[in-house]
């Protein structure tokens, strides 16, 4: 089979999985873990089939119209470039892992036929996003993909917050998608064509009439969809979902989305200097104010989804700068270990019982219990916090490297400002990142209390993922002076500066909150705090629910605890609740526009209810009304009818012959 | 002869039977006087059509019609006459009010209850 066939089939197959999958789920229980895993692994050995296929050479394109638009044509079209065969790999190695992790995850939920089919169709689009040569179509992976977050995030609809999530999500993405889509009409509009060959020859010659215009509305679809400043609200949110879910959409694959399609159109954002010292700032607020919130979290997840979106400003701060290969390096590398972070936060809040640090951390020997998570969650968190040889530190080192390539004014692309920026902002975050990474290892592994309960072994499909993923998380790093040949070219090896500086900053954060812990650990010796909520012998997936559900009852508050031994109330000090908050964001958004959407319903309702509906009634009532009189005549007596009936004739005659006579 | 007798009479007839029709009580008379008024027709329709001096003679054909519908008619009216008669004892179109407003069967079924308990009361 040639290139494009195979390349057209990987995302086939999880879509033909979905629709098998939610045909027979009900019907045939016993095909639903086959149909969910074989087609996904299948797709991941196609799209690793493709990528050795393809080399590193030059773009593979091909492309076939289905129908003419009359204007600006729709093309099923594959651009396969270095970018989209190595995300593609990446997307196939994190579906599986959370397709098998999923069997035993969720082993006892009823409704797992139709989450495995959702994750499945996710899956399908984002491959179809990664392959996809025209934007149109990439559109149609880019909203499937939306509308799966939706349904997976709100996978516990029982809970309040699993709605509210759910919800949010599916809104805070959409808001950001309506400029995307004008966005891509202007583009389409001004280049003519959908196809992404045709825009970038476009732009290199120049035909783009209103480059800032554009770059800014398809920023708005790449801050919802990658969770960046200011619409990142829902990802922490998002976390109400089931961990797998969590893993595969809002850590690897569906964030990436929107980082992904910045470094495939960079040449649009390039085209104008303004787009990119706005997606500099957006970079580093999010950078900066996202580790910052998750230095301050209690929700072990909620912390991994703040990392998320600091990790993710990194991927934007390199596309601010013009590297696009830093950025997608920074995505390959951060895929395999955040996915690799969220599986083994699932498997700790099994096997504790919690979802809160504040209870782990009254909890001894938790990593005798996880001795799998452990090992794999150390290996990730040091990939986080970028320490050599781990790979974050490589593909960290890259971007910021890339950063003081452009500070220096080393860079004919970007603006030195925005070098600068994220410079700066990317320092200040590898300290920070360093810190949480630290203080959530501290509280999870090094707990100080009676014994956490005993669960028995994790089951295989559990940690034998954790393993697979901890490789790519040990060793990927080590590909950076390969893949060059596959991005644009630009060098990607660390820089002794930056690499010095950045390094250095995260011990220092790592050794400070280490100093913090230890200051502190004292007071986690008394009473614990909270409770460990869930049954011990539910299943995964229930045990998560439950934690989920029951934090804000023993705690006041989804995202923070009242812990006076936590090492970063006492690095944050008085910044500690805002930032648990997220620095009240979800407030300022409540005041400005969830409020007077909500008074915009009312007046809404009210007009319906009350003058719409008055009307309607009125109508109704009249004809009762009417009937009323009416059927006051029909007295049951034949003669009656008759004589009315006579008179009728008469008046009729009188006025015939009255006409006829013409008077 | 003048087209004005028959008609006359045909005009009196019609009146006569209305008048039953609207006046009588008794279910038989009515159907009476129901024939009345289909004969006074019949007779315009003979007249008429001797007067126009039809070489169809359409007018004298309809009245055969008429004769039989009236004979059908009056058949099925004096057995539905009957039946009422020997159902209810009376055969006065003024007692059969039951399609009258708020005299329908429902009316009716709601009502029993309320008996069986002043009954039991």
């Amino acid at each position: 089979m040639t290139t494009t066939t195979l390349a057209v089939l990987v995302p086939l197959l999880p879509f033909l999985g979905t629709v098998a999958g939610l045909l027979l789920g009900r019907k045939a229980p016993g095909f639903v873990r086959p149909l969910a895993i074989l087609p996904t692994l299948t797709a991941l050995g196609l799209a690793v089939v493709v990528a050795l296929r393809h080399g590193g050479d030059g773009p593979i394109d091909a492309a076939t119209q289905l129908t003419p638009t009359g204007s600006v044509p729709i093309e099923l079209a594959l651009h396969l470039d270095g970018f989209a065969v190595l995300s593609a790999v990446l997307v196939g190695v994190v579906a599986s892992c959370v397709q098998i992790y999923s069997t035993a995850y969720l082993r006892e939920d009823p409704r797992y036929p139709s989450y495995a089919a959702l994750v499945s169709l996710f899956t399908a689009a984002m491959l179809l996003v990664v392959y996809s040569g025209d934007l149109m179509v990439l559109l149609v992976g880019w909203e499937i993909m939306g509308i799966c977050s939706y349904f997976l995030v709100g996978h516990y609809w029982e809970t309040p917050e699993a709605r509210a999530a759910s919800l949010k999500a599916f809104l805070v993405t959409k808001l950001g998608d309506v400029p995307f889509l004008i966005g891509l009409f202007a583009l389409a509009a001004d280049a003519g064509s959908f196809r992404i060959t045709t825009i970038l020859g476009e732009v290199t010659a120049g035909g783009l009439d209103h480059p800032t215009v554009i770059a800014l509305l398809l920023l708005a679809g790449v801050a919802g969809k990658s969770a960046q400043f200011p619409l990142h609200t829902w990802l922490p949110d998002a976390m109400a979902g089931p961990t797998p879910v969590s893993a595969l959409i809002h850590a690897a694959t569906m964030v990436a989305a929107g980082v992904y399609f910045v470094a495939r159109l960079l040449p649009v954002f390039a085209a104008s200097a303004a787009a990119l010292v706005v997606l500099a700032v957006m970079a580093a607020v999010t950078m900066a104010g996202s580790a910052l919130a998750a230095l301050a979290q209690d929700d072990i997840k909620r912390v991994l989804a703040y990392s998320t979106i600091g990790q993710l400003g990194y991927m934007t701060g390199a596309l601010a700068v013009g590297d696009r290969g830093a950025g997608a390096f920074h995505l390959l590398s951060h895929g395999a270990f955040k996915a690799l972070l969220f599986l083994a936060a699932g498997v700790i809040i099994h096997a504790a019982g919690t979802n809160s640090l504040a209870a782990m951390s009254r909890m001894g020997g938790l990593k005798d219990r996880v001795p799998d998570a452990f090992w794999t969650m150390t290996v990730a968190l040091l990939a986080l916090a970028a320490i050599p040889p781990f790979s974050g530190f490589f593909s960290k080192e890259s971007v910021l490297a890339a950063a003081e390539h452009t500070a220096t004014g080393h860079s004919e692309s970007a603006p030195a400002t925005a070098g600068w920026i994220i410079l700066v902002a990317g320092l200040v975050t590898a300290l920070l990142t360093a810190a949480y990474a630290t203080r959530l290892w501290l509280l999870a592994f090094r707990g100080q209390g009676p014994a956490a309960p005993d669960h028995g072994r994790q089951p295989l499909a559990m940690t034998s993922v954790l393993w697979v993923l901890a490789i790519p998380s040990l060793t990927f790093g080590l590909t950076y002076n390969l893949l060059p040949d596959w991005f644009d070219g630009h060098e990607l090896t660390p820089t002794l500066t930056t690499s010095v500086l950045s390094t250095g900053l995260a011990l220092v954060g790592g050794v400070v909150t280490y100093g913090a812990w230890r200051h502190t650990t004292a007071m986690a010796a008394r009473p614990p705090l909270g409770a460990v909520a869930a049954d011990p012998t539910a299943g995964p997936a229930e045990t998560e629910a439950t934690a989920i559900a029951t934090h804000t009852p023993a705690y006041g508050s989804i995202a923070e605890a009242p812990d006076s031994a936590d090492p970063g109330r006492l690095l944050l000090g008085p910044l500690h609740s805002v930032a648990a908050n997220g620095f009240h964001l979800d407030a300022l958004y409540t005041a400005l526009f969830v409020r007077p959407t909500q008074a915009a319903a009312r007046l809404v309702r009210f007009l319906d209810r009350e003058v719409v509906d008055t009307y309607v009634r009125g109508a109704g009532n009249a004809a009762n009304l009417l009937g009323v009189v009416v059927r006051k005549a029909q007295t049951g007596n034949v003669q009656t009818y008759l004589s009315a009936l006579l008179a009728g004739s008469v008046v009729l005659a009188v006025a015939a012959v009255l006409v006829a006579a013409g008077a | 002869m003048h087209l004005a007798y028959p008609a006359v009479l045909a005009a009196l007839l019609f009146c006569v039977g209305l008048y039953g029709v609207l006046a009588r009580r008794n279910a038989i008379l009515v159907l009476m006087s129901v024939e009345l008024m289909l004969n006074a027709v019949n007779l315009n329709l003979v007249a008429f059509d001797v007067w126009l001096r039809d070489t169809l003679h359409a007018g004298q054909a309809l009245t055969l019609f008429t004769i039989a519908i009236a004979a059908a008619e009056i058949g099925i009216g004096l057995a539905i006459v009957l039946m009422v008669y020997r159902n209810r004892g009376t055969s006065d179109v003024d007692k059969l009010r039951d399609t009258a407003e708020g005299h329908g069967p429902e009316a009716e079924t709601t009502e029993a209850p309320a008996h069986t308990t002043e009954a039991a009361a």
